[in-house]
């Protein structure tokens, strides 16, 4: 796969290491301010739904931007987390922070269970794999008692943070959501700078190398899988708890589809792009929610025209044309 | 025998039919799979798109021209045949250089626009479609009664197979296209069209979809979503046989058909994931699928 990289000639290493963590954190701060500005142009909720489908595709784009790993069925995660953190709020009465991290729990052990298998096979079986097991979950949803079936967990309470920080208050439930997807990502971040993220990288480009130079692929695969996974499960817990409602769309394939759309668009491999592909689907949603159909039909135009014309998605064309790493 | 575990024979039967009748299709649609991966080296994802046109396909002919059934067999799987072959030209052509994961993106994006298209148009409810008049009744073969349609059904899908197979393991023109799958560069060297192989081969595996749903339409109702789930349980299918081997689609897809029906015989809860469960254990057991070569 091509990625966009930003090299600079005849500089040293860690000049260029030095350069890039300036942009990023430019562009991270850039983005901080826009999101902290963004509820008083914007419905909060129509934000909040963008912000969990970002950190939604920036858990994917770890995978496939950072290990070469295309996931089709990372719904999976984040359908399954939100029916968990919805029952463990509702039903158990668990506090909000208590709910989420229940929800990201079970997203992490359902990945390391489907990460063990699926990395069993490369390339494209492995998306069908993982395609093939989100269907699975999905008929699960479907059929489990506790999921209420075609209803889905509906009036989940929101609770009050830690105790005392009112969610119910849109306001502090908007400053809730944004710290988590502002912490998730830097923590993403985190670990695509890390000697373990360079190591993914290594893996994306040559895997054979990789393994003869002795480092074991496959666990670095798995961990690599199960941090996607509980990362998805993180957005997918928050989601449900600021809608109050857990349902079969979250773990439907579409919603699969869906985060693919996001990270092609904005740019695979780019820590910014899902980001901004999420905003821009979530928008197109939002906008054409009343004509139905068309959705889906404008989405795989979308697919269409980014594999034949526009591989390095918006992130990517505009880092290249600034000479930035993004 | 079977009443002491509370089952009728009726029951038994009935569901392996079923399960013989989803077998074809899975068999039908994995082999075009397996036929399109060998050559061009992508999942087509719109697999299921084009089993849909084809069952929508005869429907027109039926509505709009009097076409019968039997006409609706050759003719559909001609023309999204020809579709394909088309897309494949202007689309696909251009990603062969590309990692396959792009293939995949494409024709998933072109499965939803299709779908889309005509689920915008005739909505989301199916549509009927009649059972020729010369298979219409059933026998009554003592144990079971066999609807001739659904026999016929079966039948049929099983000879395209056998002869898929055998045009591909056993012709001269199965040579070429498995030398071409082996080394295109060696075969185009020789004089052959690799291109044009190329664009014909991924007609004949939608055309094979097509007549799968063609052969679905009168079962089922002819709906845009039709397809859409189905393509999902003939991947699984595909990661259990594994795409490396021709007669290996056509066992696997038969078999796992079997497998769900018996499964709604004996646990109808779990006939919905049975596919994916059995998927889950070859990947322990052997990983490269049951006739795959390691990838």
């Amino acid at each position: 796969m091509t990625h966009p990289h930003s090299t600079v000639p005849n500089r040293s290493p860690n000049d260029n290491n030095a350069r890039a963590a300036r942009q990023e954190f430019t562009a991270f701060v850039l983005m901080t301010v826009l999101l902290c500005a963004a509820p008083l142009v914007a419905y909060p909720v129509f934000v909040m739904k963008a912000l969990c489908f970002a950190l939604f595709a920036c858990a994917f784009n770890l995978l496939v931007g950072y290990v070469g790993l295309l996931s089709f069925g990372h719904a999976m995660f984040l359908g399954s987390a939100g029916y968990v953190s919805a029952h463990a709020a509702k039903v158990w009465g668990l506090p909000p922070e208590l709910a989420i991290l229940a929800g990201t729990a079970s997203a992490t052990l359902l990945g390391l269970g489907v990460g063990l298998l699926a990395i069993r096979r490369q390339g494209i079986y492995f998306s069908m794999t993982t395609l093939a097991f989100a269907q699975m979950v999905y008929f699960l949803a479907l059929e489990l008692p506790f999921t209420h079936g075609e209803d889905g967990i509906q009036a989940v309470p929101r609770g009050k943070f830690l105790g005392f920080f009112d969610l119910t208050n849109e306001m502090n439930l908007y400053i809730f959501v944004l710290a988590i997807f502002l912490g998730a990502f830097l923590f993403i971040r985190r670990i695509i700078n890390s000697p373990f993220g360079e190591v993914l990288k290594a893996i994306r480009e040559n895997e054979r190398r990789a393994i003869s130079l002795g480092y074991k692929v496959d666990q670095y695969k798995i961990m690599a899988f199960v941090l996607s996974a509980a990362l998805a499960g993180l957005a997918g817990a928050t989601k449900d708890i600021v809608f109050q409602l857990a349902s079969l769309t979250d773990v439907h394939f579409a919603a699969s589809g869906e985060v693919v759309l996001m990270t092609l668009l904005g740019g695979m491999g780019t820590l910014f792009g899902p980001v901004v592909g999420a905003f821009v689907i979530v928008a197109t949603e939002n906008y054409f929610a009343e004509v139905g159909d068309w959705v889906s039909i404008i989405q795989g135009v979308i697919f269409v025209i980014c594999v034949l014309a526009f591989r390095k998605g918006v992130v990517g064309v505009i880092a290249e044309k600034l000479g930035w790493s993004l | 025998m079977l009443h002491l575990i509370g089952i009728s024979s009726q029951a038994l039967f009935g569901q392996l039919l079923i399960g013989l009748i989803n077998g074809s299709f899975y068999a039908l649609l994995s082999l075009g799979l397996a036929v399109i991966f060998g050559m061009l080296n992508i999942v087509n994802f719109a697999h299921g798109a084009f089993y849909m046109m084809g069952a929508f396909c005869s429907y027109f002919l039926l509505q709009y021209a009097g076409l019968n059934y039997w006409w609706a067999l050759v003719l559909s799987p001609l023309a999204v045949g020809v579709f394909g072959m088309i897309m494949q030209r202007f689309l696909l052509q251009r990603l062969a250089a590309l990692d396959p994961i792009y293939g995949l993106l494409l024709t998933f994006g072109l499965a939803l626009i299709i779908q889309g298209l005509f689920r915008q148009h005739y909505g989301a409810s199916g549509l009927p479609y009649p059972i020729p008049a010369q298979l219409t009744g059933a026998r009554n073969l003592g144990f079971m009664i066999l609807p001739n349609y659904r026999a016929w059904v079966i039948l049929a899908s099983l000879t395209i197979c056998l002869a898929t197979w055998y045009a591909i393991e056993r012709t001269k023109l199965g040579a070429y296209l498995r030398a071409a799958t082996e080394n295109p560069t060696m075969v185009q060297a020789f004089g052959i069209n690799v291109p044009r192989m190329i664009t014909l081969t991924y007609g004949f595996g939608v055309a094979l979809a097509a007549f799968a749903g063609v052969m679905a339409a009168p079962i089922y109702n002819v709906s845009p979503q039709m397809g859409a789930e189905l393509i999902i349980v003939v991947f699984a299918v595909v990661v259990i046989g594994g795409m490396g081997s021709i007669m290996g689609s056509i066992v696997t897809g038969f078999a796992l058909g079997i497998v769900e029906g018996l499964t709604k015989v004996f646990y109808p809860e779990a006939s919905n994931t049975i596919v994916f469960v059995v998927m889950a254990i070859v990947l322990l057991i052997r990983p490269s699928g049951l006739f795959g070569r390691s990838a």
